[in-house]
């Protein structure tokens, strides 16, 4: 998939346009159907359509898991702090009415950094979800029980006959479950 | 219309949430577990967004005109609306949770049928007693 | 009478998706039928005049939720040992229908507009965020003004669950104690 010419050139032009379609869709939310989840999401799937074509290392590249944990607290604390703004503004807690000149762009500005502050930690927040699990290494189990072994025994071709065996038990064990 | 007719939709809605049901209680397969809660978990909110439709209404995103002198057309009930929203997100949220300790019980016990899994888990607790029995073999 | 017939055909849709998801053996094909189980829910959501709703759940429940499905899938076993009918859970599911349909009948009928739902807080909603907020979108100034501590609650769960994730399957399993234990004693069956 990673060499296809036509899907390289096709998401080259598709994720700029994802990424647009959800700033689109994070600040129309007030006009039109979207909002910070929607945005989130969408937002996401550019980063995830990213790793998929180009591979997963290419992708933690372009946005990085220390980055992303820093934007997913960002977003939760952004969204805590515009309540506390307005705590010390004089207002109750997420109250958005002394945020602005008058009450409306009060409102709009509250409204704006919340929807923000949601965006920022659903994107991110689907971001790490796909990279850890499109991450986790399927060969886990293999790699901790050959560690297991080495401290075991000394890597011999006897152990290997045993792998083997065991790896034989595994199969008959499994196929004796489907039953 | 009597008042039974009036409410075939929320009925329509149980039978697809107890389809969701019986996966989850029925099926020994985690994933599949986790696709009938979400079978489930999308019946739930059909019947609250079945709650708040009103006939004739439209969507609840205001037009100009209303805007400049006070609601006048017919809207569907915002409420539901923005209750499952932030249900959905948080519904795929915590699916990844249990997606991921699917995984675990999978690295860990290698299987993930849960009758296999419970004989597992006995056959272990019998072996850890017998190591308690005797410590040095 | 034609709401009837665009939800009833919508809901049957969605019954013949779930009774071929529950009933298929290969969990690919069970993960794509829950993804089209979401589109024709979002679908539904367009008709019932959720619009925002059917967003999400077009964007969520059909794209990040099958990507995750998929990627569970790539780790573990794609193939469900078959089943017969369970009837005991069965029972219980009818059981449930039951209750639940007798409860039903006594809500409002289906869109009535006189329904308690419709008259108590959502008119001041729909008349605020003309007046108050200015914001045409009523979802949006209900869940971000209104309801905002009710979103700071499910942003916080979100953030939750992230954070559980990456301590679930964020580094790299260690064998198992009691693996190691058993294996010193020459017992290791290797039941994985």
């Amino acid at each position: 998939m990673q060499d296809d010419p036509v899907i390289r050139v096709i998401s080259k032009v598709m994720i700029p346009t994802v990424m647009l379609f959800a700033l689109y869709v994070q600040f129309h939310g007030d006009y039109g159907p979207g909002g910070g989840f929607q945005a989130g999401v969408i937002f996401a799937s550019a980063f995830v359509l990213n790793a998929m074509i180009f591979g997963l290392n290419r992708g933690r590249h372009v946005w990085p898991a220390h980055l992303n944990l820093l934007a997913i607290c960002a977003g939760v604390l952004l969204y805590g702090l515009t309540g506390v703004a307005s705590l010390f503004l004089g207002a109750n807690y997420l109250d958005y009415d002394v945020l602005g000149a008058t009450a409306k762009s009060g409102q709009h500005i509250g409204i704006l950094l919340v929807e923000f502050g949601v965006g920022l930690t659903v994107a991110s927040v689907m971001v790490a979800l796909f990279f850890t699990f499109a991450g986790r290494p399927t060969h886990v189990r293999l790699l901790s029980k050959m560690q297991a072994h080495e401290g075991a025994r000394p890597p011999a071709p006897k152990d290997e006959a045993k792998s083997e065996a065991k790896t034989k038990a595994t199969k008959d064990n499994k196929t004796g479950a489907h039953k | 219309m009597t008042s039974l007719a009036g409410q075939w939709n929320y009925f329509l809605v149980i039978a697809l949430m107890m389809i969701g049901f019986y996966a989850v209680i029925a099926r020994g397969n985690m994933v599949k577990k986790m696709v009938g809660l979400t079978i489930f978990q999308t019946s739930v909110f059909m019947l609250y967004i079945s709650m708040g439709k009103v006939t004739n209404g439209t969507a609840p995103i205001l037009t100009g005109a209303d805007i400049a002198d006070g609601a006048q057309t017919l809207y569907a009930n915002p409420l539901p609306h923005v209750l499952i929203l932030t249900a959905i997100v948080v519904g795929v949220a915590t699916t990844a949770v249990g997606y991921a300790l699917i995984i675990r019980v999978y690295e860990s016990y290698g299987t993930i049928e849960d009758d296999d899994l419970i004989k597992m888990i006995e056959a272990e607790e019998e072996d850890e007693d017998k190591i308690g029995e005797a410590p040095s073999a | 009478m034609s709401g009837f017939l665009v939800n009833a055909s919508l809901i049957s849709l969605l019954t013949l998706i779930a009774i071929l998801a529950l009933r298929l053996h290969r969990l690919f094909a069970v993960v794509m039928l829950s993804g089209a189980f979401s589109l024709v829910a979002a679908t539904l959501f367009v008709v019932l005049d959720a619009v925002d709703v059917a967003f999400t759940e077009a964007a969520v429940g059909a794209g990040i939720s099958s990507i995750l499905a998929l990627a569970t899938l790539s780790l573990v076993p794609a193939e469900e040992k078959p089943h017969s009918i369970a009837f005991v859970p069965a029972f219980l599911a009818l059981a449930t229908a039951a209750m639940l349909a007798i409860a039903v009948t006594d809500l409002p009928a289906f869109g009535d507009v006189n329904a308690p739902i419709h008259n108590h807080v959502a008119p001041e909603f729909i008349k605020g965020s003309a007046d108050d907020i200015g914001i045409p979108n009523v979802v949006t100034s209900v869940l971000a003004s209104y309801r905002g501590y009710d979103t700071l609650g499910e942003t916080v769960v979100i953030f939750t669950a992230a954070i559980a994730v990456l301590l679930v399957l964020g580094g790299y399993t260690r064998p198992h104690r009691r693996k190691e234990k058993r294996r010193k004693n020459g017992e290791d069956k290797d039941a994985r």
